[in-house]
């Protein structure tokens, strides 16, 4: 057996805080092979980033290795002074972290940047390094390499920044490469060109990689070995497709549990959210970490201290750190019974020919004097569709496709330059939130992205649910508002304790809880959700989105979800509006538009969903590229410049015809839909 | 279902709250300093009446040095100046003075301030523009000359000092307030609060305002200090509140020329503006380490 490269024996890592020195990993053991790819997953506080940050010795002024022994290559990192340890990180050891345009320095040009590690780590002379960073960058299959060299960072898209960012990681040849949720920040699109391109460079440099990710999609398809964290401890490792197969720990199944299979929706299959939370480090329980959450909690077994983490009889590399883990095996919970699909009701809005035009500001003194021609970015374009009550309708696309600025139109933040909105008959998409009368305003409410920035940090929670009855006239009593903020909660599913609390001491879903009372307090038709689960952790994801539909259905309202997460939008909505440069390329209902014929970006959508179930099998298709700019769309079909079936020149030189496929499925392809039909499903199902 | 009972918790009240800044405040050495010499020179004002023991404007002995004592028993514990008034008494009384008109200006030239940085901020297009280029031209003539116009063109007295002082700081104010606002009008609750159709006004005051206050409170606490010293000059330069009565910059004009010979007569009232401002700039320090530490 080959010596590994890196070892962990029992290690524990503390940060001293406040409350004294704290623990955030509690023995964590593994090893690495050279040229092997290992995930560590779980949910955010588990201590999943502090153990990389371990590896690195990175810990910071108040981080401390309490506990057990850090082996690289058979060195203990602990003896080593702080100078060789700095050696160690910039050329065997490599990082690549969450957010890429973080990472790089906005003011140097990116060739600079990449060749100051060559000429710091190896000495080598500036020409010869920025040769080394051309060659570099080609082998990440950048487009136009040339380019890229001489931008600057906010000149480069998020994934063509986090292709930077590896390839400077992987400059100095390092022998292990710790990626830190490397494409959370980035499009669905762009992720999977990303692990394609992961996994083609464990091949080729044969790098070891720790990856470390809330995404057990993400880790299925890249590793080879994953570790499961909960609590500081790991509950669970084996072979990747071993742990998602016959995942024996609770935690696991229940992750499993929280994800929707690709290929159901709410009511055939709902998820089941794991109940409670995590705890905060310094807070956990004695014995099994999980075992508060957990379903097969007995006493006198899981709460125990020293639970070991054993082998289960099936696989020699498989071990599960649970007492009743034969046990629990057959005794799952009850998945939640199928439910009847919603009816929907009359129609609660309509678009027609909406399009959505900012002015570029020009500041230059030929534009002052109406010299040049004012160009635009063409946010919407010609979007037609409609909802009814009860109805989730998603829309799904890239970052950049234009589907917030749509959500803006319609919650009237932004007004229309052309076309129709109708909600209730009347035509607002002229008319700003201002100016609309007050059953215009309650009509139409919203749910944020950012579970941070959400809610008004300097207002109590029952002040800023309580405002929106009072505002929209539900109720004038005190004490009668105070009940109804209360049962709001309940609805949510929040403690009403945390009514007079600030926004601050509340975890991210609790506050999109919150949120999501605030926006259905007033009982809108319609409410528009922009990407109201992409901030949040697989487990709470799971947990609000339920609630979310729970909250809709008793209120009869209309839920417009906005997303890229193709994933959740299969489980959750109705109907889906796909969306590509502010125009509509295919819409229809979940089932049609997840099924062929596609649309080719729809397709390719699909294809780029990462899937952590067993038994799911996907084809795999690449987009090339990126989404256009906006301000200068291409002629023809907006998706001709990318699209991996296009046919010829009829793409580039005339816009597509919408093609109807039954009776309510819309694509806008130049390829006949009889062709289309054609198409193997990307997902299929073995049973 | 039926009515779960509501627990209601009191709000915890302004008492508490400001118990538990001081509280927070203690851990911080730099505050405390702050805070104990901004507590003595308040309480020294408040009772001025019973710690001074002349009448400030009372002349007696001229020139005397401190410690002289006098007849009856009492003592010129920092000496008399050239027309035989006590020191201390005056810059007891004197503290009375300064600390009423440096607070309310700092506080009246913030209302300005926050009002036209707020709307600025908010409003933006030709509030901006307008808001904008009239504190661009206050802010351009230096400070001093400023001052030196309007005092010398209104008048000096207590209410004038505190016009000048509001006109020349407002746009300093308006500047940050606008600055704060501009990045706080994108976030997610202020759209919020649109969609729900809030007026401009709410939106300012209720969801900008407040979450601005962390950086409004740590500058008006140095601000605080640098009008007292604008006092103490104004005063200096003859064109601070008009004599007999007690004001430290006074006090230091009238006997600069002697300060060589009577050095107490300058030096005292020096060391209480000094004392009073830096007692401001540590409690500004002191709450801006809190602010960093929540």
């Amino acid at each position: 057996m080959t010596n590994p490269l890196l070892e962990l024996n029992d290690v524990h890592l503390s940060y001293l805080g406040r409350a004294g020195l704290v623990e955030a990993v509690s023995g964590v053991s593994f090893s690495i092979e050279p040229g092997e790819r290992i995930g560590l997953v779980g949910e955010t506080g588990c201590g999943k980033t502090t153990v990389a940050l371990g590896i690195l010795g990175y810990l910071g002024s108040n981080g401390y290795l309490t506990g057990g022994e850090l082996r690289f290559k058979g060195q203990d990192m602990s003896a080593l002074c702080p100078e060789d340890l700095r050696r160690l990180r910039g050329s065997d050891i490599a990082m690549v972290y969450q957010d890429p345009t973080a990472v790089l320095n906005p003011s140097m040009r990116i060739w600079k940047q990449l060749a100051e590690v060559p000429m710091t780590h190896e000495g080598l002379s500036l020409s010869a390094a920025k040769q080394r960073a051309a060659t570099i960058l080609e082998e990440m299959h950048i487009l136009d390499p040339e380019r890229v060299l001489e931008a600057y960072p906010h000149q480069l898209s998020g994934g063509q920044c986090q292709r930077v960012v590896i390839a400077m990681a992987l400059l100095s040849n390092p022998s292990l490469l710790i990626l830190d949720e490397p494409t959370t920040a980035l499009d669905s699109t762009t992720q999977a060109n990303i692990v394609q391109l992961m996994t083609e460079i464990g091949l080729r440099y044969n790098t070891a990689m720790l990856f470390i990710s809330h995404d057990l999609g993400l880790i299925a398809n890249t590793c080879d070995r994953v570790m499961v964290m909960y609590a500081g401890e790991v509950v669970e490792e084996g072979q990747v497709t071993d742990v998602f197969a016959n995942a024996r720990h609770p935690y696991t199944q229940g992750l499993l549990r929280c994800i929707p299979l690709p290929t159901a929706d709410k009511d055939v299959r709902p998820v089941l959210p794991i109940p409670g939370r995590i705890p905060q480090p310094g807070e956990r329980p004695i014995g099994c970490g999980f075992g508060p959450r957990c379903f097969g909690f007995s006493e006198g077994v899981c709460d125990q201290p020293g639970l070991p983490l054993s082998n289960t009889n099936e696989n020699a590399s498989k071990r599960v750190r649970c007492a009743r883990w034969a046990d629990v095996e057959d005794s799952n919970p009850d998945l939640p019974a199928a439910q009847p699909p919603s009816e929907v009701g009359e129609e609660s809005f309509r678009v027609e020919g909406l399009k959505k035009y900012y002015p570029i500001a020009d500041g230059s003194l030929r534009s002052f004097f109406g010299r040049t021609k004012p160009r635009h970015i063409r946010a919407n374009e010609a979007i037609y569709f409609s909802a009814r009550r009860r109805e989730t309708v998603a829309i799904v696309g890239e970052s950049g496709c234009g589907k917030s600025t749509f959500a803006k139109v319609l919650a009237g933040l932004e007004t229309a330059t052309a076309g129709e909105v109708r909600i209730a008959g009347t035509d607002v998409a002229q008319v700003p939130v201002e100016k609309r009368t007050a059953e215009q305003v309650a009509s139409v409410q919203m749910v944020f992205q950012n579970p941070d920035e959400t809610l008004n940090p300097s207002l109590s929670i029952g002040r800023q649910i309580g405002r929106v009855l009072t505002k929209f006239g539900k109720e004038t009593d005190k004490d009668r508002i105070r009940q109804r903020v209360a049962e709001l909660m309940d609805r949510v599913k929040l403690s009403r304790d945390l009514i007079d609390e600030r926004p601050h001491r509340l975890s991210g879903g609790q506050k999109q809880r919150v949120a999501i009372a605030r926006a259905f307090a007033g009982e809108p038709a319609l409410v528009v959700a922009d990407e109201p689960l992409s901030a949040l952790d697989v487990s709470v994801q799971a947990a609000v989105g339920r609630m979310l539909m729970d909250i809709q259905r008793r209120h009869d309202t209309t839920l417009l979800l906005i997303s890229h997460d193709l994933g959740q939008v299969r489980y959750l909505a109705e109907r889906v509006v796909v969306m590509y440069l502010g125009q509509v390329m295919e819409s229809g209902c979940t089932e049609d538009v997840f099924a062929p014929p596609y649309h080719p970006y729809t397709e390719a959508l699909i294809a780029a969903v990462p899937v952590a179930h067993h038994g799911v099998t996907k084809r795999h298709i690449f987009l090339e590229g990126t989404h256009p700019n906006p301000s200068e769309p291409p002629v023809g079909c907006p998706f001709h410049s990318r699209c991996p079936r296009k046919i010829g020149d009829v793409c580039e030189t005339e816009p597509p015809p919408l093609q109807r496929d039954g009776k309510t499925h819309f694509i806008s392809c130049h390829i006949p839909v009889e062709e289309l039909s054609k198409v193997e499903p990307v997902l299929s199902v073995k049973s | 279902m039926n009515e779960p009972s509501l627990k209601i918790l009191p709000r915890r009240s302004l008492l508490a709250r400001m118990f538990g800044l001081s509280i927070g405040l203690r851990h911080s050495p730099v505050a405390v300093i702050g805070v104990s010499l901004v507590g003595f020179w308040v309480f020294v004002a408040v009772f001025a009446l019973l710690l001074a023991p002349f009448e400030p404007n009372a002349t007696h002995l001229p020139f005397a040095k401190p410690g002289t004592e006098f007849a009856g028993g009492s003592v010129f514990w920092l000496g008399t100046d050239h027309l035989g008034r006590d020191v201390l008494s005056r810059i007891i009384w004197g503290s009375r003075t300064v600390l009423f008109y440096a607070p309310l200006a700092t506080f009246l030239a913030y209302v300005v301030g926050i009002m036209a940085g707020l709307v600025a901020g908010y409003k933006q297009r030709w509030w901006d523009e307008i808001l904008s280029r009239i504190s661009d031209i206050v802010l351009s003539f230096p400070v001093l000359v400023l001052y030196i116009i309007i005092i010398a063109t209104i008048g000096a007295s207590g209410v004038n000092i505190v016009i000048a002082i509001v006109f020349a700081s407002a746009p300093g104010i308006m500047r940050i307030v606008r600055g704060l606002t501009l990045d706080l009008r994108n976030r997610d609750y202020v759209a919020a609060a649109r969609t729900r159709g809030e007026s401009s006004l709410y939106i300012m005051w209720v969801e900008i305002l407040p979450n601005a206050r962390g950086p409004l409170i740590v500058d008006a606490c140095l601000r605080v200090g640098y009008v007292i010293i604008t006092i103490g000059v104004l005063g200096f330069l003859g064109l601070g509140l008009p004599p007999p009565d007690p004001d430290w910059g006074g006090m230091i004009n009238e006997t600069r020329a002697m300060a060589m010979v009577f050095p107490h007569m300058t030096i005292f009232p020096c060391l209480a503006i000094s004392s009073l401002v830096l007692g401001f700039n540590l409690l500004a320090d002191g709450l801006r380490e809190l602010s960093m530490r929540r």
